[in-house]
């Protein structure tokens, strides 16, 4: 029963990550990198918070979050694809903007409880001993982050237009060349980042802690940047990664629980630490990041006309 | 209605200096909007914010103290940036510093000595570099993104910084509050001019820091290394320059650069560790970099400009009621506004109003 409580917080803790990691992931497979995954999620979080306060309704709420992260990513796609700008400063700013913004948007919701998004009984599966309270009695975010993945994946690797968004991030000259629209494919792509890590945020004010906290991505969005290079721009292996370092971060709250002697500052650590190892095992090996890396990911393009 | 760009033959040197000023006046006019959306009066709420906290000397030496890490922190960033470095945790290296840099005073708080101060600050400049050793090793020798690790070095340092202060650190004294023992005299940086105001010698550093390393860019091989470097890799390696040294010349200076801001920041402004040390200067030292243009004259100018932001939150907030937070949103539409300036340096802008004149344009080509 404890197994089955904890495997049920760890999937709550990873169901953010990977959502944002999902977007991102798109993103830069489109070539674009945007380093404002921190500041569209705490904008996606403030967003939803205040339209479930002000409708009641959770689900207005995930809405509000999804086109929050979405509307608040086209300023980094103004930036780097209209006037292309530098793409890690620009998204470096749209954090650092998100931040201040959503604290001040925020500021009124301090402390009023928070409305939460009801869980899901899917009727009979929901029964099954074991798996069925862990994977068939979630919230609505946790199914959408399945629906995401394999739609992304498919999406990715099995439709035309994910063909042309692939071929853009790894030579946005020949896709130019082609005939693709590389500058609003970028967009879009930019803009369905934007409205995941949205939803990551919304998941955090309504289902992770339903209420408002300032800054209560904590690092979050950086962590599902490095999710990204984890997965080494795999969709399936983002959802994998995301519920090791889910599982990592409830670990430590459990481990600060029982009061196991260690400092629980060095156990709020651990993410941080592991995102940083993970990050070397998964880069040590030059080759193969160079082979999986979009080819074009952080360069700006300019079509000649 | 589209958006075009046309490479400049050549690089605008017009643009180069107008650039940022047309960025600081794009941000004063949004941020008027914002205050008139918030129900301030924007003329009125621009003054209490950018104007009144130069009126009076005490609070010149105010924007003295905040300009000085800034400065510190965004030259030493300037250096990574142009070399194609990305050091974004220099937060973290900032508290490393402030900590290693504090141990005499609170360690050892019984020994007195006037070489006591200068020991700190060359502890706590080392502190930060060596903190920004370990994302320069896992870049160089790991291939790791170093944007992503020295981000995540800057929660352990605050995380380390706290469970030194709620532990061994604890003031005895201190009513159970989480703060460290008061620094001793002579561990304090002294102010410049004490009649006046607390400005103390940090500011100067940060001009010492900035003037060296305007210096180093323009007139030494080392500068010439960080451009090249920086803008062509495979250029610099026909040179004979070695990218995988720059990376360590570069996290080095700047880690040494925000570790000092650090312990000068401990020592002069606030007089013991506390768990909350930076009102994130090492993220605005980011934005003070660019505005800066990545050149250390530049920084100093651009400094002053973001820590008037921080001086003008502080007072607004009393003044007019607004929420600190905007300083933040001022911040971060300045980086916004900043960036997309610098577009017209390389570029002439068009706007292309009807798709009928696009189309024809495609055929004609």
């Amino acid at each position: 029963m404890i197994f089955e409580a904890i495997l049920l917080t760890v999937i709550t803790a990873a169901t953010p990550l990977v959502i944002a990691a999902f977007g991102e992931l798109v993103t830069e497979r489109a070539g674009v990198l945007n380093l404002g995954v921190e500041g569209m999620m705490i904008m996606g979080a403030v967003g939803a918070f205040a339209a479930a306060q002000a409708t009641g309704s959770p689900y207005i709420g995930l809405l509000a979050g999804i086109a929050t992260g979405a509307v608040f990513s086209l300023f980094f796609g103004f930036l780097t694809l209209t006037l292309v700008t530098n793409q890690v400063a620009t998204g470096l700013s749209l954090t650092i903007l998100g931040l201040g913004a959503s604290g001040m948007l925020g500021e009124s919701y301090v402390g009023i409880p928070g409305i939460k998004v009801p869980q899901v009984y899917i009727p009979y599966l929901s029964e099954i001993p074991f798996i069925g309270p862990v994977l068939f009695h979630q919230d609505l975010v946790f199914y959408l982050s399945i629906v995401l993945v394999i739609g992304i994946n498919w999406f990715l690797f099995k439709s035309r237009s994910g063909l042309k968004l692939r071929a853009i991030g790894d030579n946005h000259g020949s896709a130019h060349a082609l005939g693709i629209d590389v500058i609003r494919t970028r967009y879009l792509a930019v803009m369905f980042g934007g409205a995941c890590a949205g939803l990551a945020g919304a998941q955090l004010s309504l289902v992770y802690t339903p209420q408002w906290v300032e800054n209560m991505a904590a690092g979050r969005g950086w962590i599902a940047l490095a999710l990204v290079v984890f997965a080494s721009w795999r969709p399936w292996r983002v959802l994998a990664g995301g519920y090791l370092f889910g599982a990592v971060s409830i670990g430590q709250l459990h481990a600060q629980a029982f009061g196991i002697g260690i400092p629980s500052q060095f156990l709020s650590m651990l993410p941080y630490a592991a995102t940083i190892v993970v990050l070397i095992i998964i880069s040590h090996n030059r080759r193969t990041t160079l082979i999986n890396t979009p080819a074009s990911l952080g360069k700006a393009f300019v079509p000649d006309r | 209605m589209r958006i075009e760009l046309e490479k400049r033959p050549q690089v605008s040197k017009l643009f180069g200096f107008v650039s940022p000023l047309l960025a600081l006046v794009l941000t004063l006019i949004a941020g008027s909007i914002m205050f008139a959306l918030l129900g301030k009066d924007p003329v009125g709420a621009l003054d209490a914010f950018f104007v009144e906290p130069l009126l009076e000397v005490w609070s010149l030496h105010e924007l003295a103290i905040k300009a000085a890490p800034l400065i510190l922190i965004a030259v030493g960033l300037s250096v990574c940036y142009r070399s194609n470095n990305w050091n974004i945790g220099a937060e973290g290296q900032f508290t490393i510093g402030a900590i290693a840099g504090s141990i005499l005073p609170i360690v050892f708080y019984d020994w007195h000595s006037p070489i006591v101060l200068p020991l700190m600050l060359i502890m706590g400049a080392t502190g930060g570099a060596l903190f920004a050793a370990i994302p320069a090793l896992l870049k160089a020798h790991f291939n790791t993104n170093e944007i992503l690790t020295s981000l995540m070095l800057v929660y352990i340092a605050q995380l380390f910084l706290d469970w030194l202060i709620r532990g061994a650190w604890r003031d005895p004294k201190g009513f159970n509050f989480p703060v460290s023992r008061d620094f001793a005299p002579e561990a304090v940086l002294p102010a410049i001019w004490e009649e006046s105001g607390r400005a103390h010698w940090a500011f100067v550093l940060a001009i010492l820091a900035a003037i060296l390393i305007w210096f180093m860019m323009r007139y030494t091989l080392k500068g010439f290394e960080i451009v090249v470097l920086g803008q062509s890799e495979r250029a610099g390696r026909f040179a004979g320059f070695s990218s995988r040294r720059m990376i360590w010349f570069s996290f080095l200076l700047s880690g040494a650069l925000a570790g000092l801001a650090g312990i000068c920041e401990v020592s002069g402004s606030i007089g013991h560790l506390q768990p909350a040390i930076s009102p994130g200067y090492g993220f605005t030292a980011i934005i003070v970099a660019f505005l800066g243009r990545l050149n250390p004259l530049g920084i100093t100018a651009s400094g002053l400009v973001l820590a008037l932001t921080y001086l003008g939150g502080e007072a607004a907030q009393l003044s007019i009621g607004v929420s600190d937070k905007v300083t933040r949103v001022f911040q971060g539409l300045l980086l916004f506004f900043v960036l997309s300036c610098d577009t017209l340096i390389f570029y002439r802008i068009r706007i292309v109003w009807s798709r009928v004149q696009a189309v024809t344009g495609k055929v004609a080509q």
